[in-house]
């Protein structure tokens, strides 16, 4: 009895998987529980298991190709077994591959001479960086073949949306050449030119740009920037870590402040739903990570149930996990309201686009020696700046503002967080 | 024009080209007394009389065989099959003398013959009575082979066909007898054999169909419309000679192409215009070409199995979505 291996939903967002690498080969055989393959998701690189025992009959994707949730990654059962029936129906990827045409002979006679007879992908034994191929043949209708022809296009740096990443007219129509510097006219000097680089698109960044283009073009933002007076902030702070083993940072208190500031005014803790608009009963605020390859949102739960020094260590375990792509996608989801500290870099202010479904989130700067005036005098003091951006389909500008207001009053007298 | 039942049309040609020349008579079970067993034949018995009209015997080797012998010696017959199921008892008459005769003596010998009759399934008849065999005679040097699907194609076709000096396999369908049509009363309206018809123009899928499988198609089509897809589709009406270079055109346009046959897959009229596509075409496809085609299994009796072993519009919008890579 043949079992299909088919693309796990490994996180609420995810709509395709990119496989990592395979960690078994065609003719393996697995216990349920074997790890089979990592995948690629849009938050994390998540493991795939084997729930089955059996033997690999037929990996169908390769290294770095894209699947589909649900969609056919490999198909275990008894040696020798025909599972040609599955094949047929593995969707239009496994059959239009069964059935295609052979593909034009590539430029290449040498990577011709490796092609995969069933005509199926093979897994490849190196992760792939080019476009979905073949043992490194492109996949190409020849309509799109002799078109890039024509138009100079070299296909390896076009994506195929067909079948298996088959290239196909519409992708050579939309392909964007980037852009070629123009050329210099007579140069007086000689400069060094290096190459430059066409980075393949990661999954994250794929959800980056997806998710927060949405965000920004169809979200009405406004942003509001307050001053706040951190001087008790900064004292507190170095009171607790003296007496603590963990160490409190200045944005631990931010999370602190504005999960308490969130119980109060609970339409900034809300998500627009088209005809509602839901106030959330609980406070999940999440905090963007900067990682190597973009950035990620891990979520306090009840922040605002949690003390400092909890927030604080579960930050700081998030944080790490976010670093090394090992977060889970239950620690990433269900976030109430957003911060993004960019302090540590010294930026004074900034304004971030909203993480959906939030309706708001707080873009925090650097804590700066400052002079300031009190009682008439001018004295040192130290000053932080936020600017809230808020979706104005949910929250009005004076909200927001009695909003931010009561997150300035929280930090500027932390001992009344502790009420 | 005038609206005819394709029965009609079919009468008409063949009473025209009866009344123009009088080597043309029609032989066959039950096509004078009775009228035909489709009604083809109404009236030209009391017009034409027993000597241009014949009733025959059930015997098709024996009445193809004297249709062959008379075409031979300057008459132009008619010969009317029941069904063209029951035509593979005189295949040997068709295969191996009409289509050889010109050819074995060097020309000596014409043989303007038209064989015609009911193609294909007809419902519930069973494994026997359900075969399309316009792509088996198609197989056959010195043989044209038409299989239409409108009355107005009929009608041109078929006097076409009896004028022709060759041998013309003529095909119908008994779903398609009473189908009505505008037919154009054009005198002496004649449409030249080999020349298809792009029967519905679009711009992203071109739909090759003839026969009973053009209805189908068109189904499909109004059903793709409405999401957007326009599909070109084209009758080739002529199965032998086939109008190539209309298809060619098309899918230079259109860039994928879906084939959809009444017959079984394996080396049927699909596969051979399957492969002049990517011959004649391959630089300008998007996709691989596809085909929609009766399974490789006897037609069944059963109602729900009937249903589902003839191709239907879902199969073809299947097809569709798949060579413009919709789904």
């Amino acid at each position: 009895m043949a079992i299909k291996i088919e693309m796990p939903k490994l996180s609420d967002t995810m709509e395709e998987g990119v496989i990592a690498s395979w960690n078994v080969s065609e003719g393996d055989k697995v216990e349920a529980g074997d790890i089979i393959a990592e995948v690629e998701t849009d938050k994390a690189t998540m493991e795939v298991e084997a729930f089955d025992e059996g033997t690999v009959l037929k990996i169908l994707v390769g290294e770095g190709d894209a699947v589909p949730l649900g969609g056919l990654m490999a198909v275990l059962g008894e040696e020798g077994e025909d599972i040609s029936d599955i094949l047929d129906g593995a969707g239009s990827d496994a059959s239009a591959q069964k059935e295609g045409a052979k593909e034009s002979k590539s430029e290449n006679k040498e990577e011709a001479k490796s092609k995969s007879s069933s005509g199926l992908t093979s897994p490849k034994s190196e992760p792939s960086t080019s476009s979905p191929s073949d043992n490194g043949r492109i996949k190409a209708s020849p309509l799109a073949r002799s078109m890039a022809d024509d138009r100079g296009i070299d296909l390896s740096r076009v994506d195929g949306s067909g079948p298996g990443g088959r290239i196909i007219k519409a992708d050579i129509e939309n392909y964007k050449e980037a852009a070629q510097p123009a050329a210099a006219s007579a140069p007086s000097q000689s400069f060094k030119s290096l190459e430059s680089k066409e980075i393949k698109v990661s999954q994250m960044r794929k959800t980056i740009a997806r998710r927060l283009s949405e965000s920004k073009f169809s979200n009405p933002h406004f942003y509001e920037t307050i001053d706040i007076d951190m001087k008790a902030a900064v004292q507190a702070r170095a009171s607790m870590n003296e007496a603590n083993d963990v160490k409190i940072s200045f944005n631990d208190i931010v999370v602190k402040a504005c999960a308490i500031a969130l119980t109060r005014h609970p339409y900034v803790n809300s998500s627009w739903l088209g005809d509602t608009i839901k106030q959330h009963a609980d406070v999940h605020v999440a905090v963007a990570v900067a990682i190597e390859e973009g950035l990620m949102t891990p979520v306090i739960n009840h922040a605002d149930q949690k003390g400092l020094a909890q927030i604080s260590s579960e930050t700081r375990e998030l944080a790490g996990l976010a670093r090394d792509r090992k977060l889970q996608p239950e620690q990433m989801e269900g976030s109430t309201f957003t911060i993004s500290n960019l302090g540590m870099f010294g930026i004074e202010e900034f304004t971030a686009i909203i993480n959906p479904p939030n309706a708001c989130i707080l873009a925090v700067g650097a804590i700066r020696d400052v002079p300031v005036v009190e009682n008439g005098e001018v004295v040192p003091g130290k000053r932080m700046k936020v600017t809230l951006s808020s979706d104005h389909r949910i929250v009005d500008g004076a909200k927001a503002a009695e909003f931010l207001n009561t997150v300035k009053n929280l930090l500027e007298n932390p001992l009344s967080m502790l009420l | 024009m005038a609206e005819l039942q394709f029965r009609e049309a079919i009468k008409e040609a063949i009473d025209e080209e009866m009344a123009r020349e009088e080597k043309v008579f029609i032989m066959g079970e039950e096509v004078a007394e009775y009228n035909g067993a489709y009604k083809a034949t109404e009236g030209l018995l009391d017009k034409y009389g027993y000597k241009r009209v014949i009733d025959t015997p059930i015997s098709e080797l024996g009445f193809a065989g004297i249709g062959v012998g008379a075409a031979m010696n300057g008459l132009r017959p008619i010969v009317e099959f029941m069904t063209f199921n029951f035509a593979v008892l005189a295949a040997d008459q068709i295969i191996n003398h009409a289509s050889k005769a010109g050819y074995m003596t060097g020309g000596q010998i014409s043989m303007p013959i038209v064989f015609r009759g009911p193609n294909a399934s007809a419902g519930q008849l069973g494994a026997t009575h359900s075969v399309a065999y316009d792509s088996m005679y198609a197989h056959f040097p010195g043989l044209k082979v038409i299989y239409t699907s409108e009355p107005d194609d009929a009608k041109g076709l078929l006097k076409s066909a009896i004028r022709d000096d060759n041998p013309v396999l003529f095909m119908e369908s008994e779903q398609m007898y009473g189908m009505k049509g505008e037919v154009s009363d054009e005198e002496d309206y004649i449409i030249p054999i080999g020349k298809g018809k792009i029967k519905r123009e679009g711009s992203d899928v071109t739909v090759v169909a003839h026969g009973k499988m053009y209805h189908v198609a068109k189904q499909a089509a109004a059903q793709l419309e409405k999401d957007g897809v326009e599909v070109e589709i084209i009758d080739p009406r002529t199965v032998k000679p086939l109008d190539l270079p209309l298809i060619i055109e098309s899918i230079k346009k259109t860039n994928r192409c879906v084939v959809v046959d009444e017959a079984h897959p394996f080396a049927g009229f699909a596969a051979e215009i399957g492969f002049l596509i990517q011959r004649e075409a391959f630089d300008y496809l998007d996709a691989p070409v596809q085909r929609v085609t009766l399974p490789d299994v006897n037609a069944p009796f059963s109602k729900p199995l009937f249903d589902a072993w003839l191709p239907s519009a879902k199969n073809v919008i299947d097809a569709v979505n798949q060579v413009t890579y919709r789904n």
